[in-house]
This record gives C-alpha cells, sequence and structure tokens, in this order.
C-alpha cells in the first residue's frame, strides 16, 4: 500500500485530521486512567477480610448513661447469645470490620523509639475471637482463658497492669520481622511493656480505611476481656447462614431481655455480609461509574470518526471516481480509508499515551495513587485501532461503492 | 438578521437529521455528566456561613510530646481540654467556644417510645450566638450555666417534633443519660453543610439533636465522639476520668474564636504564640512553638473538605466534556464545509465574512442550547442518581438556580467556542472557486 498519497491528502485536511487525531488521544488518555482507577476499585472490593462473612451477625447496643453492672451483665449477655439455638459462638468486641471507626495504636520495637514502626488497629479479644470470626491461626496458638486481663483492671488509672500475649496478623507480621518467626517475638504498643507474640493469623481487615493500602491488615488481636460499654458490638457465629435473619432477630430480643435499660443500635445492627456491602458501596458505584464514562467516551469517539469519515468520502467521491476508472479495484479504496484511519489512530494513540501518563502524574501527586502500570497501554491502544477500525467500516464502504461511471459526470 | 440566520439554522438541520442528532447528543451528554458533578462539587465546596466565614477562626497549637516531632510539620489538629479550658476562661476574642462531638441516650417521657440515642455536642454558652444558630423557641445556655455546670439543654427542631409534637417545649424537661435537663433553647431548622465546626465526626451529616453545656456532660461522663490523639507524657495519671481528664495528654477539643478585624485576628494570633511559649517555658509544651489561625474557608480547605472521588469525578466529566466538543467541532466543521458552494453563492450576492460567521456561529449556538434543555435533563437523571448514593452528602444534591444558569451558559459558550474554528473555516470559503465548480 503506498502511503505517500494518503499523507498528501491528510496533509491538506489539516485541521480536521488534527480534530480527530486529539479526539483520540483525550479518549485514550481518559480510558487508560479511568481503566486503571477501575482496577485499583476491583482490588478494594476483593479485599479478603479473613472472617467467616456469611456465617456472622453482629448487634450493637449501648447503655443509656452509666451502667456499674456492666461486666455481669456482659457475661449473663455472652451465655444468652451462646444458648440460642442455630448459634454456634458469641463473642463481645471493641470494633468490627467494614465500619468507619476504628482503634488505632502506634506499634514500636524499642521502649524509647522516637518515630513508630506502624500503626495497627487493635481488637480487644477473649479466646472465643479466634473461633467466633473465623480466623485461620497459621502459627503459634490462641489466648488462653488465664490470660486475659479485665478491661477495668488494665484501664484503671496508675494501671500497672500489662498484656502477656498478643495475636497479629501476617501481613503485620512481615512488616515488623521480615523473614523471621514472629512467635516469641515482643513489641511495645499499649502500656509501658512488651507484648509478646504468641500466634499469627493468615488474615484479619483492619475496620476503617487508616493506614491505605498497605496497612489495611495491620491488625493486633489484645487479650482484654471488655464490658459491652467498650464499643458495644456483640458478634454471633452462626450454624446455617440461611438462618442468620432469624438469629439476628433472636439476639436481639434475648439482649433486651436480659437487659432492658439499653437501646439497639438498629442502623448498625445486620449481617456482617450487609455491613460489608454498604462499606463498598461507594467503590461499587465509582467502578460503574468510570465503566459508563468509558463506553460513553468510546462511542463518542466512534461516532465523531464515523461523521467526518463520512463528510472525507462525499467530499472526495469524485477523486475516488477518477481512481476506480483508472483501475483501482474497490478492495484498494477500501484499504485507502481504512489505512488512513490507522495512521490517524496510531497518532492520536502515541499522542494519547503521553497524556494518559501526564494525567496519571497529576492524579499521583493529588490523589496518591500508584504509577498507571505499563500494560493499560497496549490495552489502550488496542481498543482505540479497533475502535478506528470498526467506525471507518462504514464510510469506507460507501466509498468503495462508487461507480468509475461519477468520473465522467460533471459534478 | 439574527430570525433569519435561526431560519437557515434550522433548515440546514433538517436537511442533515443525523449529523445534527449526533452533535445534539453528544453536548447533550458532555453537559450532564459535567452539571451533574459540578454541582455535587459546588454543594460541597460552598461556604457554610457566608455572613462571617472570614471572622471566625479555628485554634492549633502544638501540645504534643516530644516523641515523633517532625520538624515543619502541622500541629495537632485539636486542643488539649487544659488549654481550650484555659484560652475559653480568659476570653479574648468577641465570642468563643469550645466543644466535642458526642451521644446521649434519650428516654422520651411519653408513653409508647422506647428510649433511642442522639448526636449531641457538648459545648460552651458563646456557641450560638457565634454561629449564628437560628432559635424556634427560647435561646442558648449563658456562660453562668457553663460555669455552675447546670443541666440545661438546646435540642434540635427534629427532636422537639419528636418528643413535645413541635409544640414550644423551653421549661420543660427531657431525660439524657438518666438525668433530668431543663430545655432553654429550641433551634429552627438548620443545617450548614458542610459541618464546618466538627471534622471528624459526619462532615455533610444533619445537625445534633441535642447540646448540653461542655462542663455538664463531663460531670455526667458523656460518651464522646470524633478523633482524639493521645501520647504518653511519661506521668503515671490517677485522673478517675482518663483520657478526657482536664490534665490528660489528649487533643480532642474543637475551639472556635470570632474576631471581627484583621487587627484583631493579629492580635489573637500573637496572644497565642505568647500563650504557647508560657506553656513550654512552664514545661507543659515540649516543642517548639507552632500555632495556626484558619478562618472557615481555609480550615475547610485545609481538610480537604471535598472527597476525592467527587473531585475526580469531576475532573472525568469535563475530560468527557471536552472529548463531546471536539467531536462537535470535528461535525460542524463538516457540516459547514459540505456547505461550501451554497456559501460560495450567498458570498457572491453579497453578503459580508462576517455575516456567513455569524450565520455559522448561530447555527452553533442553536445546537448547544438544545444540547443545554436535554443535558439538563440528563443532569437531573444524574442527581436522581447520586441521591441513592449511601453518604450523607449525597442527599445533599440539589440543582439550585446559578447551577440552572451555569448549565445553559455552559452549554451555549461551549457550544460557540467550538462552532468558532469550523465558522471562521466556512467563512473563509472563496466565491469564485465553488461558483466555477457548480
Amino acid at each position: 500500500m503506498e502511503l505517500r498519497p494518503i499523507l498528501t491528502t491528510l496533509r491538506r485536511h489539516k485541521t480536521a485530521s488534527a480534530l480527530i487525531v486529539l479526539e483520540i488521544a483525550l479518549s485514550c488518555a481518559i480510558i487508560c486512567n479511568a481503566l486503571f482507577l477501575i482496577s485499583g476499585r476491583i482490588d478494594r472490593l476483593g479485599r479478603i477480610s479473613g472472617l467467616a462473612e456469611n456465617e456472622l451477625v453482629r448487634v450493637q447496643l449501648t447503655g443509656i448513661g452509666k451502667d456499674d453492672n456492666d461486666v455481669a451483665l456482659t457475661t449473663s449477655d455472652l451465655a444468652a447469645l451462646r444458648a440460642l439455638p442455630g448459634v454456634r459462638d458469641a463473642i463481645v468486641t471493641n470494633q468490627v470490620p467494614f465500619v468507619n471507626s476504628s482503634w488505632n495504636s502506634s506499634v514500636n520495637m524499642t521502649k524509647d523509639q522516637q518515630q513508630p514502626t506502624l500503626s495497627a488497629t487493635t481488637y480487644m479479644a477473649d479466646e472465643h475471637f479466634l473461633d467466633t470470626f473465623g480466623l485461620k491461626l497459621i502459627a503459634g496458638r490462641n489466648f488462653t482463658s488465664d490470660e486475659l486481663v479485665d478491661w477495668a483492671t488494665f484501664n484503671a488509672p496508675n494501671s500497672k497492669v500489662s498484656l502477656p500475649s498478643v495475636i497479629i496478623t501476617k501481613s503485620m507480621a512481615d512488616k515488623l520481622f521480615p523473614g523471621q518467626q514472629a512467635v516469641g517475638k515482643s513489641f511495645y504498643s499499649w502500656g509501658d511493656d512488651p507484648m509478646r507474640v504468641v500466634g499469627v493469623v493468615e488474615h484479619l481487615v483492619r475496620p476503617s480505611d487508616q493506614g491505605g493500602d498497605v496497612g489495611h491488615e495491620y491488625s493486633a488481636i489484645l487479650p482484654i476481656r471488655a464490658p459491652y460499654t467498650v464499643g458495644g458490638n456483640y458478634v454471633l457465629r452462626v450454624t446455617d447462614p440461611a438462618r442468620r435473619d432469624e438469629v439476628l432477630k433472636a439476639a436481639v430480643d434475648a439482649l433486651k431481655r436480659n437487659g432492658p435499660n439499653r437501646i439497639i443500635l438498629a442502623d448498625n445492627t445486620m449481617t456482617v455480609q450487609t455491613l460489608r456491602a454498604k462499606y463498598y458501596q461507594q467503590d461499587r458505584a465509582m467502578v460503574w461509574l468510570l465503566v459508563a464514562v468509558c463506553v460513553a467516551l468510546l462511542v463518542v469517539t466512534a461516532l465523531g470518526i464515523v461523521g467526518l469519515a463520512s463528510f472525507w468520502v462525499q467530499q472526495r467521491t469524485k477523486q475516488i471516481g477518477v481512481r476506480r476508472a483508472l483501475g483501482a479495484t474497490r478492495g484498494q479504496i477500501l484499504r485507502y480509508f481504512q489505512t488512513e484511519n490507522f495512521l490517524l489512530a496510531t497518532l492520536g494513540i502515541v499522542l494519547g499515551m503521553m497524556m494518559a501518563y501526564g494525567i496519571n502524574q497529576l492524579l499521583m501527586g493529588k490523589y496518591e495513587l500508584p504509577r498507571l502500570p505499563a500494560i493499560y497501554l497496549p490495552v489502550g491502544a488496542i481498543a482505540l485501532w479497533l475502535l478506528g477500525q470498526v467506525s471507518v467500516l462504514g464510510p469506507a464502504r460507501r466509498a468503495a461503492a462508487v461507480p468509475p461511471a461519477v468520473a465522467t459526470r460533471s459534478v | 438578521m439574527f430570525a433569519y440566520y435561526l431560519d437557515l439554522a434550522l433548515r440546514s438541520f433538517r436537511r442533515n437529521k443525523a449529523l445534527t442528532a449526533l452533535m445534539v447528543l453528544a453536548i447533550a451528554l458532555g453537559i450532564g455528566a459535567s452539571m451533574t458533578t459540578l454541582t455535587v462539587f459546588h454543594v460541597l465546596s460552598g461556604d457554610p456561613i457566608p455572613q462571617k466565614s472570614d471572622k471566625l477562626f479555628f485554634v492549633q497549637m502544638d501540645p504534643a510530646g516530644k516523641d515523633g516531632y517532625t520538624p515543619g510539620e502541622e500541629p495537632a489538629d485539636q486542643l488539649t481540654r487544659f488549654d481550650a479550658e484555659t484560652l475559653l476562661r480568659q476570653r479574648r476574642g468577641v465570642h468563643q467556644a469550645m466543644m466535642t462531638g458526642g451521644s446521649a441516650g434519650i428516654e422520651p417521657q411519653r408513653a409508647g417510645m422506647d428510649p433511642f440515642y442522639a448526636d449531641a455536642r457538648f459545648t460552651s454558652a458563646d456557641f450560638f450566638q457565634m454561629f449564628d444558630a437560628p432559635f424556634q423557641y427560647g435561646n442558648g445556655w449563658s456562660g453562668t450555666e457553663d460555669e455552675k455546670h447546670e443541666r440545661v439543654a438546646v435540642i434540635s427542631k427534629d427532636l422537639n417534633q419528636k418528643l413535645f409534637g413541635g409544640a414550644n417545649s423551653v421549661g420543660k424537661s427531657v431525660r439524657v443519660n438518666q438525668h433530668d435537663f431543663r430545655i432553654v433553647g429550641v433551634l429552627a431548622a438548620w443545617r450548614p453543610t458542610p459541618k464546618f465546626y466538627d471534622m471528624y465526626n459526619d462532615r455533610f451529616g444533619e445537625l445534633e439533636q441535642v447540646f448540653v453545656p461542655f462542663s455538664t456532660s463531663r460531670d455526667l461522663d458523656m460518651d464522646r465522639s470524633g478523633s482524639m490523639d493521645c501520647w504518653d507524657n511519661k506521668e503515671d495519671s490517677d485522673d478517675p476520668e482518663g483520657e478526657t481528664g482536664l490534665n490528660a495528654p489528649c487533643t480532642w477539643i474543637q475551639y472556635w474564636v470570632q474576631l471581627d478585624t484583621p487587627a484583631q485576628a493579629e492580635a489573637y494570633h500573637q496572644y497565642l504564640v505568647n500563650y504557647s511559649d508560657q506553656q513550654r517555658a512552664s514545661g507543659r509544651f515540649e516543642r517548639p512553638t507552632n500555632v495556626r489561625l484558619r478562618d472557615v474557608m481555609a480550615w475547610l480547605d485545609f481538610n480537604k473538605i471535598v472527597p476525592g472521588d467527587v473531585r475526580l469525578q469531576l475532573w472525568l466529566a469535563f475530560g468527557f466534556l471536552l472529548v463531546c466538543l471536539l467531536n462537535t467541532v470535528g461535525l460542524l466543521l463538516a457540516k459547514f464545509l459540505r456547505r461550501s458552494s451554497e456559501i460560495g453563492v450567498r458570498r457572491a450576492l453579497g453578503a459580508s465574512r462576517r455575516a456567513i460567521f455569524t450565520q455559522c456561529l448561530v447555527e452553533a449556538g442553536a445546537i448547544g442550547l438544545v444540547g443545554g434543555v436535554l443535558g439538563l435533563g440528563l443532569a437531573l437523571l444524574g442527581l436522581w442518581a447520586v441521591r441513592q448514593q449511601p453518604s450523607s452528602y449525597n442527599a445533599l444534591a440539589h440543582l439550585d438556580v446559578p447551577m440552572l444558569v451555569a448549565t445553559f451558559v455552559i452549554a451555549i459558550v461551549a457550544s460557540l467556542l467550538a462552532g468558532i474554528l469550523p465558522a471562521w473555516r466556512a467563512c473563509q470559503v472563496a466565491p469564485a472557486i465553488q461558483l466555477k465548480s457548480q
């Protein structure tokens, strides 16, 4: 295929060619970045929590004013909940995943460290915690009941009580003790004394987004027996996921019966699956929005190419007729327009790649996004090449259908 | 002349229905997307208290321990209770208030109503006057009630509706955390957007339902909420109040001050510097003096009040609009040049270049207008979709009059801009060549 006549023609239609190139470039740049953003959101949506999510329900309640009897009430609450039919186990904890608030504490390797090594979220747990949440212990052991510390004792003024043990996630263990066995090692976080790692769980997600992507599994489980007044979260693991709603209702009734002067926070009382769905709703909406924008961009760009190509075909009808009369085949005319579009698309894509990187740099600075992986560039390029070829096919076929006799007419 | 050009434009549209529809659709999509996101942005970045946002200042200083100090970093966001109470006692501003968010268990004294939990604000007397809080009945409390730790409360219109059916409840009592509080005021409908005075709870949430004096809230150890930052001051504390105690090394109080003139603001800044220096001299502060006095808009800006997603959507929508416009430029160019012969005839018959140019722009503007109307419909649809989303700010996404006007201005300006290049090319058409080739 001879390229020179095409280039000569394009040079004579600088404005229109430039417009097509610019439109393709912009679409390419936006689509590359949008795809990248979509993949980031999808990663978030797919985060592993480590929990047996579809077997858990959460009830949140709060006392009205001070409750001096909270420890005893918590014990009888738990007994009542564990006795419910369909309940495998139940716990009370200060926080649950998939809500927007969390307990966090800085973690130091030495006592007098100036800058903390990391910030971890802290779950307060008894020996039922691992089994209820459904966490997978990959090293060490669970807490034993005799190492649990009462929250009131620990939190009392001038308390000298220290925490004998802690269970951490693999993600946190790898960060604190890279390449080493974490069990048996110690770090400083709560109180003045070191806490010894007794167990490592495979996954346990942080409740909120504090700590960003890297720290989303920096979680520590502390052996603290907390009353319901600390966070007020009862979490129940059911034996049969189909009976969750039933168990949830029974749990609320049991708690109301057990201590009447309390308020169940109905808006926060639901299955953990629903909790997760609500937590990521914004991300899911963003994914759909970005997909819609990409589709709309492709459609608009395609229609733009169709429009301009049709105009060119119409403008060059006579020229095409002359070529046909001089012996050019239909295929050659078809390929002429296809090649022309390919050249314009290539130019647009090259420009678009540079703009894509530019936009990414801007987003990196403003929204702390990572660098655009190179894989998105060929994906965007192929998408736009295909788009160009598909859009130009219609007008090019119309051009190929121009009869040679047109050349002999005077128009 | 304008009417004639409009008539010509309509004829041209009729001749090329598909192309015209394509251009209108492209503009409408672009305008619809940009106006949806721009409206959300406009709502979120608005001035919550325009009449005095430049007179209200948020106070920051750096009371934290030496550990973890990085030179040049921002001071703590909030104040310790000790500093807030000291500043409040010294009353150096026109008005000043310390505050924190919290919650309260409310037991209605009406039969058949269960106790419920309500958002609360623990603050000091000047809050209401300083923030121009509108009252339906009664008033706020005074400094005397603060000092006497009195059990008084101001309740929201909603709570008054719920508890008293909307009647004047001033003087009646409401049971909060198992204690009786005397209602001194009922607020009228009020929703500062964003809720600028507290960045640590729902920033676009509804107004708190109960307001009680800070001093009283501490007596009753009511539940606080929001962010709290503590550091180890190497001293053991035997304060039964723990982290919320007067001397606890924790920042959790928001402190606002009203300063009417720049001179007052300058003097207050100096006062804060002096205060901070004194505290360091006495050994309470360990870090170098680092105070901030930001007014409302600067404070909101510092807190990146518009969520990142919303800003991203705005950029995305305008990028999309730009592609739609490029598309329109290309199509208009094709459309006008296709009529070269017609333009040639008109030029030969005496139409000036300017006349051709104007005619083309009228055609482009008309497309913009129709695209704008359609885009408005799409924007309304888009905003409806936004309101179905869960975050509290989404519920606020409504089109107001300035945005309505903006829609049409943007649509027409955008299509006129898109029309300039094609129109200019059209008026360059040489009549002689066109006539010859006829």
